[in-house]
């Protein structure tokens, strides 16, 4: 399936940031293709949702598509897409579409973003809702003898209690009960009516094996054999399984089997309170727990309308770029260790992240599950000593350690001649994908969040964005560390403008008070784009809580990536596009 | 750049780092292991050997360090002022409880492993003291928002990580007696907390006479 690109240029006279706007172009296209216009998105009616998605990629200019998710409204479902053209920039469209309650169905958006596979395979694993046209819809995070979908509202865990946090049954008389004493073992799965688990081989399995005997019969010589790598591999980054299709040492095909480490963190989301969200929103991407709690944070103050005291937006900043620089510097020791570079330039990596970390520790209390971003500030001032250790380590440690890097690192001919012209993900497949962050940029895309649609105050400060021209190995590197540097760039000038005062607005309170509406906000995560779909009821628990995960959607791309080359490149392509499980299956 | 002088560059790096690992180890010939130079070559301007041999060798936890809750109580006095040791458990003996029982931790706990049972008085009306007190600490994810959100300082998050048993149903459910720790181990474990918290409760002891 090749990739089209769209024949519009993004510059046009009319704003398109607006949904008004976009609604009344598309009313010209597509005359009864609208069914209503609001500031929360475009309603289109579901027959004509590839049209309506044809018109806004082709013509108008609508490369990306950020996410999709899907909410359950009891007596429909909806499905929400995000776009964006990434020339223009600014916040993401909305679109939006209704499917019955009985039987859902929604044309598939595959065919013009390829973007949509994974993320309309999730929807329809979690949600129940099928994609007409999608070329491989099977369930991606759970398994397929799984017997329902758990993002319904009628779906109830094994281990249920109650439909929201907090539960009755812990205070006043909270006499204590093991979880799986109430329900043992034995009733903890369920299988879909007629299902023998025994029995059940999945349908997957049985694809391009070829017996013995029908080989011999057929006098066919062939070496193509379908090897399942991971999920108990050092080299998968986690437990993420690839089913690789092999000729030789040739890559034929990779398929990526998810949902190892799946827990299901929407559900968890919709159960707990918003509060409640910050620390689970750690364990997404551990490698950037700062990160992530930032862009959560972010888009539920979006919602509620608070803003924090300046000193929390440098804070904030100063801990989100520390954390860009400490998990592209181990993502690099990571990648040389995929490539053969046992450990050595690893621990290098790990040693100015041991530091970074001691600051974290020393402020927020933990050294990854920082749980620090408060709604309308951060949890706790930073002392004048964190201010201290953290100017010396931007000043002088850290450009120290990313020249050093470079040297030992970017400038080693082995390496060059190794990652050059691997892996190669050319421009408009990059945006087609949805791919972010670094993938993204090494393309060839000069795309960041903290640029095209500004958060906090990064609008204040002056960095660029690193791009790469080829797209290949190399260029995903070598972006990282350009990116290392510019987050230095940042943290000296915070640094240098850091004011003093509150760091929290109003008063610290545990009961959150989140009017009614639904709000996609994103930040720049160091692994990507990294959104959150959040529908509010009024009530202190979301109604819809939903993750755009950049590690999970990049790996849409890694079977383009892949196809044609070595399996050994196949280790360390997957090791360029910085992978964390705990991101990927949620 | 002639070819190959990357490599040999990056090899010069790798030489110099594992020299450096033993510049610690001549300067201070046969005393490396102490406290003052462990901590040095840990700190920001540190440099050779990074590792720490544990648990021969431990790095202190700074003071917001958070790992599972503990209970503050005021240990009971004796004439003298002076705090009573329990003989049976040598730990110095339960004076109040500093917690009323009010169950924000436990709402606001997002897993959702704090468990409290309200003491009652003989007619069956509540009483502002916890009977009983339950923290699951495997379900615990040690997000700090008990003691964050706790109204009377009483609970608090402890500094002790090595929590690790050989099963999980008896000795990892901690009731009330396991959480209990004195306000002298608080002060002890966050002496900053300590000092801004009775600073404050002496202002507010001032204001009301």
């Amino acid at each position: 399936m090749s990739v089209i690109v769209p024949t519009a240029s993004p510059e046009t006279k009319i704003n398109l940031n607006d949904p008004q706007v976009v609604a009344e172009q598309i009313k010209m296209a597509q005359p009864d293709a609208v069914e209503s216009v609001s500031a929360q998105g475009i309603v289109v009616k579901n027959d004509k949702l590839l049209d309506v998605a044809r018109y806004l990629h082709d013509l108008l200019a609508f490369d990306y598509l950020n996410n999709v998710t899907s909410v359950d409204w009891q007596d429909r479902f909806e499905v929400v897409y995000n776009l964006t053209c990434l020339a223009r920039g600014g916040a993401p469209l909305t679109l939006k579409v209704n499917a019955a309650r009985e039987n859902p169905t929604v044309p598939s958006l595959v065919p013009v973003y390829r973007g949509a596979d994974f993320q309309e395979r999730e929807v329809y694993d979690l949600m129940g809702i099928r994609f007409a046209g999608h070329p491989n819809l099977r369930r991606i995070l759970l398994w397929d003898g799984f017997a329902g979908h758990p993002l319904r509202k009628d779906y109830r865990e094994p281990y249920y209690e109650e439909e929201k946090k907090p539960f009755g049954s812990r205070w006043d008389q909270g006499h204590h009960v093991i979880a799986e004493d109430r329900n043992p073992w034995h009733d903890n799965v369920q299988y879909p009516a007629n299902f023998d688990a025994i029995a059940y081989k999945p349908p997957r399995d049985q694809i391009q094996a070829i017996s013995i005997e029908e080989a011999t019969a057929a006098r066919i010589h062939t070496d193509k054999i379908v090897l399942n790598f991971g999920p108990q591999h050092p080299s998968t980054h986690g437990v993420l399984r690839l089913r690789v299709t092999l000729e030789g040492e040739i890559v034929r095909g990779v398929e990526p089997i998810l949902g190892y480490l799946h827990r299901n963190h929407d559900k968890i989301g919709e159960r707990n309170t918003y509060l409640g969200n910050v620390p689970y929103t750690d364990r997404l991407d551990y490698f950037t727990a700062m990160a992530n709690n930032l862009a959560y944070v972010l888009t539920v103050e979006k919602l509620m309308g608070v803003k924090p005291p300046e000193r929390a937006e440098y804070i904030r900043v100063i801990m989100a770029e520390l954390t860009r620089w400490q998990n592209h510097a181990s993502a690099l020791g990571f990648i040389y260790n995929d490539l053969g570079a046992f450990y050595t330039p690893l621990i290098y990596a790990l040693e100015e992240r041991e530091l970074i970390l001691d600051l974290f520790e020393a402020t927020a209390g933990s050294r990854m599950m920082c749980n620090y971003m408060r709604f309308g500030g951060v949890a706790r001032d930073v002392t004048d000593d964190f201010i201290e250790k953290c100017k010396y380590l931007v000043n002088e440690r850290l450009p120290r350690r990313t020249d050093e890097l470079e040297a030992y690192m970017v400038k080693n001919e082995l390496f060059t001649a190794r990652a050059k012209n691997i892996g190669i993900l050319p421009r408009d497949k990059a945006i087609n994908f949805s791919t972010a962050g670094p993938v993204l940029r090494a393309s060839g895309v000069k795309y960041d969040v903290r640029r095209a649609e500004p958060y906090s105050i990064y609008d204040r400060f002056d960095f660029e964005i690193p791009t790469g021209t080829v797209g290949d190995l190399y260029d995903r590197f070598v972006v990282r560390v350009a990116e290392m540097r510019q987050s230095l760039k940042i943290l000296k000038q915070a640094l240098e403008q850091i004011p003093s005062g509150d760091t929290m607005t109003g008063k610290k309170n545990y009961q959150i008070r989140v009017p009614k509406g639904e709000i996609y906000g994103r930040g720049e995560n160091p692994k990507g784009e990294l959104g959150f779909y959040i529908v509010s009821d009024g009530t202190p628990n979301p109604y819809r809580y939903n993750v755009r995960a950049p590690s999970f959607i990049n790996l849409t791309a890694l079977n383009d990536m892949c196809v044609g080359y070595k399996i050994a490149d196949m280790i360390v392509i997957l090791g360029s596009i910085d992978i964390v499980m705990g991101e990927v299956d949620r | 750049m002639a070819y190959g002088l990357g490599l040999l560059n990056g090899l010069r790096i790798t030489a110099t780092r594992v020299f450096k690992t033993y510049v610690g180890d001549f300067k201070h010939l046969g005393r490396r292991y102490n406290d003052k130079l462990f901590m040095e070559r840990q700190s920001v301007k540190g440099s050779g050997i990074f590792t720490v041999q544990y648990p021969e060798e431990k790095l202190p936890v700074p003071e917001n360090f958070r790992f599972v809750p503990f209970l503050v109580y005021e240990p009971a006095l004796d004439a003298d002022g002076k705090p009573i040791i329990d003989p049976k458990t040598g730990k110095e003996a339960v004076g109040k409880q500093r917690c009323t029982a009010c169950g924000i931790c436990s709402k606001v706990c997002p897993p959702q492993c704090i468990w409290i049972v309200r003491a009652t008085t003989p007619e069956g009306k509540p009483k502002p003291q916890p009977a009983d007190f339950y923290i699951d600490i495997d379900v615990c994810m040690n997000c700090g928002y008990c003691a964050e959100f706790c109204p009377f300082d009483s609970i608090k998050m402890d500094h002790d990580y090595e929590l690790a048993n050989y099963e999980r149903h008896v000795s990892h459910i901690y009731d009330i007696n396991a959480l209990s720790k004195p306000t002298a181990y608080h002060a002890k474990v966050h002496p900053t907390d300590w000092a801004r918290e009775e600073a404050e409760r002496k202002a507010k002891e001032a204001k009301k006479k």
